[in-house]
C-alpha cells in the first residue's frame, strides 16, 4: 500500500496500479474515451488527464502509475479546460445528430459535452461524409459519428482475434473500416457486437428489427410467439436503471404479454433440449470413436469464426442447433401442428443477449422450405426500448409464468447464460446418462467465474473426461491451436463468443463494467442454487416432448429439426 | 489458387515478419499493377496478418492501388508548381469526364485515374501523364479533348 494525496485528501493505493484505478475506488470519476478495462492503455485521447505536482504537463491518468507521496489534483481549471478543448475538437466535425441517433441518452460523447457544459460549437471542422454500412444483418456502422478512439478495433483484434475492422487511410481522412472498405457482411466480422459495447458513440449499433416486430404484433392474422434467452432476465432491469444483478423473469414475461405477444416461451427450455441432444452426441462420439474433442455449437459468432478461421475443426463442432434455433424449429413444427396453424402464420421472435443471433436466424439452413424458424431477433436493449415505447414499467408488473409447452426449464438450461454453464449442464446430464446417478453436489466450481479459460478433468465410471471452457475468441484461438497441434486430453470444449458468455453478450445493456457482469453471473447461479429442478433430464416437459413427438435424442426427427451442418467460408476473400 | 508471380515474391520473403509487409506489397504491385483482394489475402496468410490490417497499412501510404490499371492510365500532378498553375481544375475535369475518383478504374477497365505529387517536370506545369506520355500545360479543356480522343481511338479500334 502506498499513500497519495488527491485534491488535498490522503488516499491509499496499490503499488503499480494506475492513477485512474486508484481514483475509481475512491469514487472519483475521471472521464475516459480510449481506455479499456483489462487492456494496456493506448493513451490516445487524453480526456483522462489530471494534474500531478511536479509534472511539467497534464498527466493521462489511465496510463500513469501511482507513486508514494504523489500529489494529484483532478479538477483544476487547467484540467477542465483541457478536457473541454478535447471534446470541442471531437465535436468540430461531428454530425450533431443526437435526436436521431441510436445512442441518444446513452452516449459517452454526449454526456461528456453535457458534463463539461459545452453549449456551443467553437471549432468548425470540415464534416466528414461517409456512408453508413447497413450491409450486415446484425451490426450497423455509422462512420460519421466515429471519434476514432480505436476501442472497437482493439476489441475486435485483441479480445476477439477477428480483426474485421481497422484504421484505414491516414490523417484527417482516416476512418474505421473493413478490408477494401467493403460491407461488414462480406468481411470476417462474426457479428459478436462486442465492438458496440465498447463504442462510446452511436458509430456502432445493432440492426434493429423493432419496426418489423411491432408490425407483426399489430397484424391480426399473425400469431406472434416470443422466446427469451437465459441471460436476458438477469440484465433487462438495467434498461430500467436498476443496478446489475436483478432477475426480472416473471415481470418480463408479464411485460411481453402486455406488449401483445401471443405466447411467451423460455429459451432455457430448448437449452435443456440442447443438453439432451448434445450429451447424447458426445456419448455417441466417445463410444463410436467419432471426432473429438467435441465443441459446443450454441454461440453463432463462434460458428462463423470456426468456418472462417479453423475450417479443419468443423467436424469437431456439435451438429446441434443452438437453443434459439431449436426453439424456433419446435415452434414452427410441433407447436404449429398442435395449434393447427400453418407455420407461415406464425411470427417467431426471440429476445437475445446477442447480435450474432440476428445473423444466425438468416442462415439458409435455418429456414426449411424458406420458412425461417426464427423470424426476428431483438437484443435485450431493443426489448428495453420496446417496453419503453409501449409505456410499460417493468417494475410495476406482477410476475407471470411462461407458456406451455416450452415455458418450463431446469436451472441447468438457465446457467447457459454464463461461460461454463453449458459444460456444467452437460456434465450433470452426462454423469446421469453414464452412471444412472446424479452428479454429487451438482455444482462444478472450476467451470464457473469470468476467467477466459477454465478446465475440468474428472473420472466418471472409469471414463476420463477432460473438459475445457473458453470465452472470447482470442482465448479460443489459444486452445484451438493446441488442439490443432495434437493436444488429446480433452473430450468436450465449450466455446462462447463473448468474454464471460451471454451475460456479457453484444446485445446486452450498455455501460456494464466487470463488476456488473459478475453481478449478472451471480444471479444466474443463485437461481440455480434456489430451485428444485437442476438437471435437464428431469425437465418433465422435455421428457414429454420426446415421448409425444421427437422419439429419441439423435432420432430421425431430432436430426431433421434440431441438428444442422457447417461449411468452410472464405468471407475474407470475397 | 496458385499465382506464380506472387509465389515467387512470397518465396523470397519466406519466414519474414510484419516488417516485410511494405516491401512485399511494393513488389506485388510492381508485378500485378495493383493489390487485389486475392493477393492481399495471400500476403495475409503468408505473414499471418488479417486483411483489414494490410488494407489499413496500405492505405496509410499513397503508393498503393487497389484496382487494376485502365487501358488509359491518367496521372494528374498535384505538386506545388502544378497546383499554382491550376491542376486542381484539371483534376476536377478529369473526375467529371471519367466519373472516377483518384485511385479508381472505370468498370470497362478503359480508364484509371491517379494523383501524384510532382512528376519532376515543373517547367511544363500543369502536367498530366497518360500511359507514360507527358502532356504539358494542360487546361481542363485540353484534358477533355485528350480524353475524347482516347475514346474515339477506342471506337475506331472496335470498328476496325
Ligand atoms: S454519437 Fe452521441 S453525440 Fe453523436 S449524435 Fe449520437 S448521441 Fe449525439
Ligand atoms: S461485431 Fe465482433 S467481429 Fe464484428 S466488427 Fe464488431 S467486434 Fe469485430
Ligand atoms: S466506431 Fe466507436 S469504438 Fe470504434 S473508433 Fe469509432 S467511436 Fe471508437
Ligand atoms: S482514456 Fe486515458 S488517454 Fe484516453
Ligand atoms: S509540381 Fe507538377 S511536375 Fe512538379
Amino acid at each position: 500500500m502506498i499513500t497519495l494525496e488527491v485534491d488535498g485528501r490522503s488516499i491509499e493505493a496499490n503499488a503499480g496500479e494506475t492513477i485512474l484505478t486508484a481514483l475509481k475506488r475512491e469514487g472519483i470519476h475521471i472521464p475516459t474515451l480510449c481506455y479499456m478495462e483489462g487492456l494496456p492503455p493506448s493513451g490516445a485521447c487524453r480526456i483522462c488527464v489530471v494534474e500531478v505536482d511536479g509534472a511539467p504537463n497534464l498527466t493521462p491518468s489511465c496510463s500513469y502509475p501511482v507513486a508514494e507521496g504523489m500529489k494529484i489534483r483532478t479538477s483544476t481549471q487547467k484540467v477542465i479546460e483541457a478536457r473541454k478543448t478535447i471534446v470541442r475538437l471531437l465535436l468540430s466535425n461531428h454530425p450533431d445528430d443526437c435526436l436521431y441517433c441510436s445512442r441518444n441518452g446513452k452516449c459517452d460523447l454526449q454526456k461528456l459535452a453535457q458534463d463539461l457544459g459545452i453549449r456551443r460549437r467553437l471549432y468548425h471542422g470540415k464534416k466528414t461524409s461517409r456512408p453508413m454500412d447497413v450491409s450486415s444483418p446484425a451490426i450497423i456502422r455509422d462512420p460519421e459519428k466515429c471519434i476514432l478512439c480505436g476501442r472497437c478495433v482493439r476489441m475486435c483484434e485483441e479480445i476477439q482475434g477477428v480483426s474485421a475492422i481497422d484504421f484505414i487511410g491516414r490523417g484527417s481522412r482516416a476512418f474505421i473500416g473493413t478490408a477494401f472498405d467493403e460491407g461488414l457482411n462480406v468481411s470476417s466480422c462474426i457479428n459478436c457486437g462486442q465492438c458496440i459495447l465498447v463504442c462510446p458513440t452511436g458509430a456502432l449499433s445493432e440492426r434493429s428489427y423493432l419496426n418489423e416486430v411491432t408490425a407483426a404484433l399489430a397484424d391480426p392474422d399473425k400469431m406472434v410467439v416470443v422466446q427469451h434467452a437465459p441471460a436476458v432476465s438477469v440484465t433487462l432491469a438495467e434498461e430500467f436503471d436498476i443496478k446489475a444483478g436483478k432477475d426480472v423473469d416473471g415481470q418480463m414475461v408479464a411485460a411481453l404479454r402486455r406488449v401483445g405477444f401471443d405466447r411467451v416461451f423460455d429459451t432455457s427450455f430448448s437449452a435443456d433440449l440442447t443438453i439432451m441432444e448434445e450429451a447424447s452426441e458426445l456419448a455417441q462420439r466417445i463410444k463410436t470413436g467419432g471426432v473429438l474433442p467435441m465443441m459446443t455449437s450454441c454461440s453463432p459468432g463462434w460458428i462463423k469464426f470456426v468456418e472462417q478461421f479453423y475450417p479443419s475443426l468443423i467436424p469437431n463442432v456439435s451438429t446441434c442447433k443452438s437453443p434459439q434455433q431449436m426453439m424456433g424449429a419446435m415452434i414452427k413444427s410441433f407447436f404449429a401442428e398442435r395449434e393447427g396453424l400453418d407455420p407461415s402464420k406464425i411470427v417467431s421472435v426471440s429476445i437475445m443477449p446477442c447480435t450474432a443471433k440476428k445473423f444466425e436466424c438468416t442462415r439458409p439452413e435455418m429456414a426449411p422450405n424458406n420458412i425461417p424458424d426464427v423470424d426476428y431477433v431483438l437484443t435485450t436493449r431493443e426489448l428495453g426500448q420496446l417496453l419503453h415505447m409501449f409505456g410499460i414499467d417493468l417494475n410495476a408488473m406482477d410476475e407471470e409464468e411462461a407458456d406451455t409447452p416450452f415455458g418450463e426449464r431446469s436451472t441447468a438450461g438457465k446457467i447457459f447464460g454464463a461461460s461454463g454453464g453449458v459444460m456444467e449442464a452437460a456434465v450433470r446430464t452426462a454423469h446421469y446418462l453414464l452412471t444412472g446417478k446424479e452428479l454429487p453436489g451438482l455444482e462444478i466450481q472450476p467451470l464457473r467465474g469470468l476467467k477466459g479459460a477454465k478446465e475440468l478433468h474428472i473420472e466418471v465410471d472409469g471414463l476420463k473426461i477432460g473438459a475445457a471452457v473458453v470465452s472470447g475468441m482470442g482465448n479460443a484461438r489459444v486452445l484451438l491451436d493446441q488442439v490443432c497441434d495434437g493436444r488429446d486430453d480433452l473430450q468436450f470444449i465449450e466455446i462462447m463468443t463473448c468474454p464471460g458468455g451471454c451475460i456479457n453478450g453484444g446485445g446486452q445493456p450498455l455501460g456494464a463494467d466487470l463488476d456488473a457482469v459478475r453481478a449478472r453471473m451471480k444471479m444466474l447461479y443463485k437461481i440455480d442454487r434456489e430451485e428444485d429442478v437442476r438437471v435437464s433430464h428431469k425437465n418433465k416437459w422435455i421428457t414429454r416432448l420426446y415421448d409425444e413427438f421427437l422419439g429419441q435424442p439423435l432420432g430421425e426427427l431430432s436430426h431433421r429439426l434440431l441438428h444442422t451442418h457447417y461449411s468452410k467460408r472464405d468471407d475474407l476473400l470475397q | 489458387m496458385t499465382d506464380t508471380g506472387i509465389d515467387l515474391i512470397l518465396e523470397k520473403h519466406s519466414g519474414a515478419g510484419r516488417d516485410a509487409l511494405i516491401p512485399i506489397l511494393q513488389q506485388v504491385q510492381a508485378e500485378k499493377g495493383y493489390l487485389s483482394r486475392e493477393t492481399v489475402a495471400r500476403v495475409g496468410k503468408h505473414l499471418n496478418l488479417p486483411a483489414s490490417k494490410i488494407y489499413g497499412v496500405a492505405t496509410f501510404y499513397n503508393q498503393f492501388r487497389f484496382h487494376p490499371l485502365g487501358k488509359y492510365h491518367i496521372t494528374v500532378c498535384r505538386g506545388t508548381a502544378c497546383h499554382v498553375k491550376g491542376s486542381g481544375k484539371v483534376l476536377d475535369m478529369a473526375m467529371k469526364q471519367l466519373k472516377l475518383k483518384p485511385g479508381q478504374t472505370s468498370r470497362d477497365r478503359m480508364f484509371s485515374l491517379e494523383v501524384v505529387a510532382c512528376m519532376g517536370a515543373c517547367g511544363l506545369a500543369p502536367v498530366v501523364n497518360i500511359n507514360g506520355e507527358f502532356h504539358a500545360k494542360v487546361t481542363p479543356q485540353k484534358l477533355a479533348m485528350i480524353i475524347d480522343q482516347c475514346r474515339e481511338e477506342e471506337l475506331t479500334n472496335a470498328e476496325g
